[in-house]
């Protein structure tokens, strides 16, 4: 969707969007397709495996991954990762609002 | 109610507590509505209500609740609306008494405002209580406990509106229960019928987060350019009575409705799609439908729902001492090399001279601190900012690390500055699980 350098590898950005919200020490982050067509890519390179992996210090708990295939989104359950959750995090950003974009910054292909 | 045949309009006029106050105006002028809804709560905005209302016993609900009552009453009595809201947070008694102050000064003579109660369950709960989703009881946690309340359904806020009210206030009102309720009420849905349930929390779980569905909390220049966000507007739900709607805003308004827009606020806060719990329903999403349909409206629809919850969640606040943060800025040529100094200075300082280690969090902001534990530091900024944050019991622990970070002043590495520090109460909140017959809420109209 962007017209960024050609030299910058392609980030889930450039063809997704997603919003996080947050349920105690629980992060939620649904990601949807601009166009449908780079849905199966994205249900490809977007495991719930792949965001365990990418974000160990972060992500204390199980990650779960629910499909809406009529809709073209992926929502990740990101358990245990929160710092401790609003009340105990001392990150400035508690709720981990931010968290959205953790996985839009992410290279479409995984580094070998 | 205005019976504007078979459509039903509900807007947002708040979707958070601190939310604009402008655009419900405007909305409540223009938008024909027939309920607006103010959700003002959250978990720990109720914990900090409960110790305003045990500093004063006539506070203890939303701050702002004169203001937005003084602007939206004429508004609302003059084309019909009724005002639905959690703003009386720790305290609806008091809120709906000052509401009633406030019609009355306004010569809103005969305004019927419905005060709902019994959210409270302070004293009503087993300290042998085991909390939701961790380990633990009541009893474990030796913290003072500052409130206790229970999530209220759409059965509560039912009676009031049967009652004509034209103002309902309550406290801890569940958010999507705030737009089920008039939808039960307007089409005469049955209590038991969980498929309209599912339907109506669908629509109160996309407009409860007001402008989140406007083009609030979306824009990203280059890829989701949002019109006018500076003057964007609240969502408007027309919905027919099998319980479709079209989410949509007022013309003339900054934002956007999009399939996008609607699409991420369908999961916000969403675990299983399929299985959304609320008070009056455990609501399925999975299935939803979401079409554009015209500029600015998207149709909603093939909401579900299942079981209502046998239980009802309670939050429980804790006072938590202290939140203490300061910070000390560094710009220009290696401001990063310098920052980082400060950041090791600050840590070694707290340490050996005053003991503190524990629930303290130090950050570079600007090369590295919302992703900190994600990944490490990779920024190299030529303005950075240390910042510095200690959650502690001891007051004057607090302070000593504000003295300590504004030492850096005159002790740090070269050209920093920019002190500045706070001390705020801190809060925390745990939820449990209680049955629903040790809730039991009542409502009490008040004549303007």
């Amino acid at each position: 969707m962007t017209a960024r350098g050609r030299n910058t590898p392609l980030s889930v950005r450039d063809i997704a969007h997603a919003r996080a919200g947050d349920k105690g020490n629980t992060s939620n982050v649904n990601v949807w397709v601009y166009d449908p067509a780079d849905f199966e890519r994205l249900k490809r390179i977007l495991t719930a495996e792949r965001i365990k992996r990418e974000f160990p210090n972060l992500v204390r708990g199980k990650v779960e991954r629910y499909v809406v295939e009529h809709l073209h989104g992926l929502n990740f359950v990101l358990h245990e990762a929160l710092e401790g959750g609003v009340n105990a995090s001392l990150n400035l950003d508690s709720h981990g609002k931010s968290w959205s974009y953790l996985i839009l910054g992410l290279p479409l292909e995984p580094e070998r | 109610m205005a019976d504007r045949g078979d459509i039903f309009r509900i807007g947002t006029g708040a979707g958070f507590a601190a939310d604009r106050l402008d655009p419900a105006v405007d909305l409540a002028r223009r938008g024909a509505l027939d309920v607006m809804v103010l959700e003002c709560l959250g978990e720990r905005t109720v914990a900090f209500a409960h110790r305003d209302r045990m500093a004063d016993p006539r506070r203890g609900y939303n701050a702002h609740l004169e203001r937005r009552m003084r602007a939206l009453l004429p508004a609302c009595r003059d084309a019909g609306t009724v005002i639905i809201t959690n703003m009386g947070a720790a305290n609806p008694r008091a809120a709906a008494e000052r509401a009633r102050e406030i019609a009355r000064a306004l010569g809103l003579a005969g305004l019927r405002i419905a005060c709902i109660e019994g959210d409270d369950v302070s004293g009503r709960v087993s300290s042998t209580q085991p909390f939701m989703d961790e380990p633990g009881t009541l009893a474990d946690l030796g913290q003072s406990i500052v409130g206790m309340n229970a999530y209220l359904g759409a059965d509560a806020i039912l009676p009031a509106l049967h009652a004509g009210a034209d103002v309902i206030i309550g406290g801890r009102l569940a958010d999507p229960s705030m737009y089920l309720a008039p939808l039960m009420h307007r089409f005469g849905w049955n209590a038991t019928d969980m498929t309209r349930a599912g339907a109506g929390t669908l629509v109160g779980h996309l407009m409860e987060c007001g402008m989140q569905i406007t083009g609030g909390y979306f824009a990203d220049p280059g890829v989701k350019d949002v019109p006018d966000l500076a003057a964007c507007g609240y969502p408007i739900a027309e919905v027919a009575a099998d319980g479709g709607a079209v989410i949509t805003k007022l013309p003339g308004t900054g934002g956007c409705v999009t399939e996008a827009t609607v699409k991420e606020q369908l999961l916000y806060e969403v675990h299983d799609p399929a299985a959304y719990l609320t008070p009056d329903v455990t609501a399925d999403f999975s299935r939803v439908t979401v079409k554009a349909d015209g500029k600015d409206r998207v149709r909603v629809g093939g909401a579900n729902g299942r079981s209502r919850p046998e239980k009802l969640k309670v939050t429980v606040g804790f006072d938590a001492g202290f939140m203490a943060e300061a910070g000390v800025s560094y710009a220009g040529p290696a401001a990063s090399a310098r920052g980082r100094l400060a950041v090791e200075i600050a840590a070694a300082r707290l340490k050996q001279a005053h003991g503190i280690v524990d629930n303290l969090r130090i950050d570079l902001i600007g090369a590295s601190s919302l992703f900190a534990t994600a990944r490490l530091p990779q920024a190299e900024s030529e303005d950075v900012r240390l910042h510095v944050a200690l959650r502690t019991a001891k007051r004057e622990e607090a302070e000593l690390m504000l003295w300590e970070v504004e030492s850096l002043l005159c002790c740090g590495p070269a050209g920093g500055g920019g002190f500045r520090g706070g001390i705020t109460p801190a809060v925390m909140t745990k939820s449990l699980l209680i049955d629903r017959a040790l809730v039991k809420p009542t409502f009490e109209m008040l004549i303007a």
